[in-house]
């Protein structure tokens, strides 16, 4: 009983809330541009869910590409670094810089050298961007998080630098590149929503493009509906990357 | 002599001396234990009879050279990606033994420690007393000529210490390596050790070594005997007398 009520509760809550969202709607007759009831957005999800859902998986497929570019690139500028201190030195400034700076800010350079004419190259940029961060330090941090006596123990047995690597910097770093690449999944998906914003309508087909189009028609449920698909991506990605993250902690650590 | 260290003493910056000067040595077929209070430099002792570490001065000799010795920590110290088997098989392999030799050598190790049967494990899957013995047959893969023991048992329980001390001993008087075996616990230096180095408090110097009669490894009842207490006793004396609490 304690377990069905917990398993309930968020449920119950959310209903709770748009209960109480659609009776203020109704009781105060705020105009529909203005706040939609959600029974107004439901309609809206039931009459356009075909394009938002292809809308959904343009933002998808964007992200998806952004986060192998970004894996691909923060795995080997951690590799580079761990190898040399010198090398984590000079970079360190460098990658403060570029994660402190807002991805909104840097977004109109990057369309530009995108050129005009392709904002998806622009789109998976920039999510790139977003998204090469949590892997790079989970990285650096995995491949310094060797355990300090097994360490001593390759020393000991005289392992070179490239055993050390791969059969003891590396397998450590495992645990590390999962939450790396779980988190930067997330943001991926974000980064891949506001550079679309940014970048414009163009070819592009994504979700920000139906927020923008219903908003300049005062479309406001059918800017919700866009929300609540995207909310639906993220929370379906996350849940995904928990469950592959956890399956492969398995396989690492045998249990 | 296996291993001996001549008036060492290691200093760190910020630290200052936290060893020495100091001397010990070890022959083989000898297991000495290093006694004495938290803090007063026993792991740095064995850190530099491994070679891990170079003294601020003094000598190291080792007569054992690298892949002739071997470590066991306190804790199992296992690789979590990684089976028993392939845990126990790290040493020979990162010394460029062939896989399917170094597999079987592990195996072999494993068997000799009591872990036949459980050689597909990962460390997460095994008791700690399992882990411990993973770490030892690593350890005695290699069959070393220096064999060093950094508070081995000290995360385990009573009876599980007990048990390995035993096996530890017996192994140790099958292969005859020279052993190094740091503890804080009196009794287990008494039992597992031909001679007892007690040492001072940080920076720690010798404060005397004492010799424990009876023969190795112990025979059933040995805890009771009059000679085991009575060495346990005089350990304990010269512990307080150097200023341990």
């Amino acid at each position: 009983m304690k377990r069905l009520l917990e398993l309930l509760a968020p449920l119950l809550l959310i209903g709770a809330l748009l209960a109480a969202w659609e009776i203020g709607c109704r009781v105060s007759g705020v105009p529909s541009y203005f706040l939609p009831p959600p029974s107004a957005v439901a309609k809206a999800v039931a009459e356009d869910w075909r394009a938002l859902l292809a809308s959904a998986g343009h933002t998808l497929v964007m992200a998806i590409a952004a986060l192998v570019v970004a894996s691909l690139l923060a795995q080997a500028a951690a590799l580079v670094v761990a190898l040399d201190p010198l090398a984590e030195r000079a970079a360190r400034p460098l990658a403060v810089i570029l994660q402190v700076t807002p991805i909104v800010a840097i977004a109109p350079l990057v369309v530009i050298w995108a050129g005009i004419d392709h904002p998806e190259r622009a789109i998976v940029g920039l999510a790139a961007i977003v998204a090469f961060f949590p892997i790079y330090s989970g990285a650096v941090t995995g491949l310094k998080s060797a355990d300090a006596d097994l360490e001593r123990l390759f020393e000991l047995y005289g392992a070179s630098r490239l055993q050390r690597l791969l059969r003891l910097r590396l397998p450590s770093a495992v645990p590390f590149l999962l939450e790396g690449h779980k988190v930067a999944a997330g943001q991926a998906v974000i980064g891949a929503v506001v550079a679309e914003f940014v970048a414009g309508s163009g070819g592009a087909q994504g979700l920000a493009w139906r927020i923008l189009e219903a908003g300049n028609r005062l479309q406001t449920a059918r800017m919700f509906a866009a929300l609540v698909i995207l909310g639906l991506l993220g929370a379906v990605l996350h849940a995904a990357l928990d469950a592959a993250e956890k399956g492969a902690l398995r396989w690492w650590r045998g249990r | 002599m296996t291993a001996a260290l001549v008036e060492v003493e290691v200093e760190y910056r910020g630290r200052g001396r936290v060893l020495g000067p100091f001397s010990l040595a070890a022959a083989a077929g000898e297991i000495v234990a290093l006694v004495g209070p938290s803090g007063c430099g026993k792991s740095t002792a064995l850190r530099l009879l491994a070679g891990l570490e170079a003294p601020t001065s003094g000598e190291v000799h080792r007569a054992a050279g690298r892949g002739e010795t071997a470590v066991v920590f306190q804790l199992p110290t296992l690789a979590p990606w990684l089976s028993a088997q392939a845990n126990a098989a790290l040493p020979l392999e990162l010394a460029g033994t062939a896989r399917p030799e170094a597999r079987a050598r592990a195996l072999e190790a494993l068997q000799r420690v009591g872990l036949g049967g459980a050689e597909n494990a990962r460390p997460a899957q095994l008791s700690g007393g399992m882990a411990m013995r993973v770490s030892l047959a690593r350890a005695l893969v290699t069959e070393p000529r220096l064999l060093l023991l950094d508070e081995p048992f000290a995360a385990l329980d009573e009876i599980t210490r007990r048990t390995l001390a035993d096996d530890v001993l017996a192994l140790c008087a099958a292969s005859g390596p020279a052993v190094v075996f740091v503890t804080h616990n009196v009794e287990e230096a008494v039992y597992m050790a031909s001679r007892v180095v007690v040492m001072t408090p940080g920076p720690g110097r010798l404060a005397g070594e004492i010799a424990v009669p009876g023969p190795l490894p112990r025979p059933a009842g040995f805890r009771t005997r009059e000679g085991f207490r009575a060495t346990a006793e005089a350990v304990s004396d010269l512990l307080a007398a150097s200023g341990a609490r």
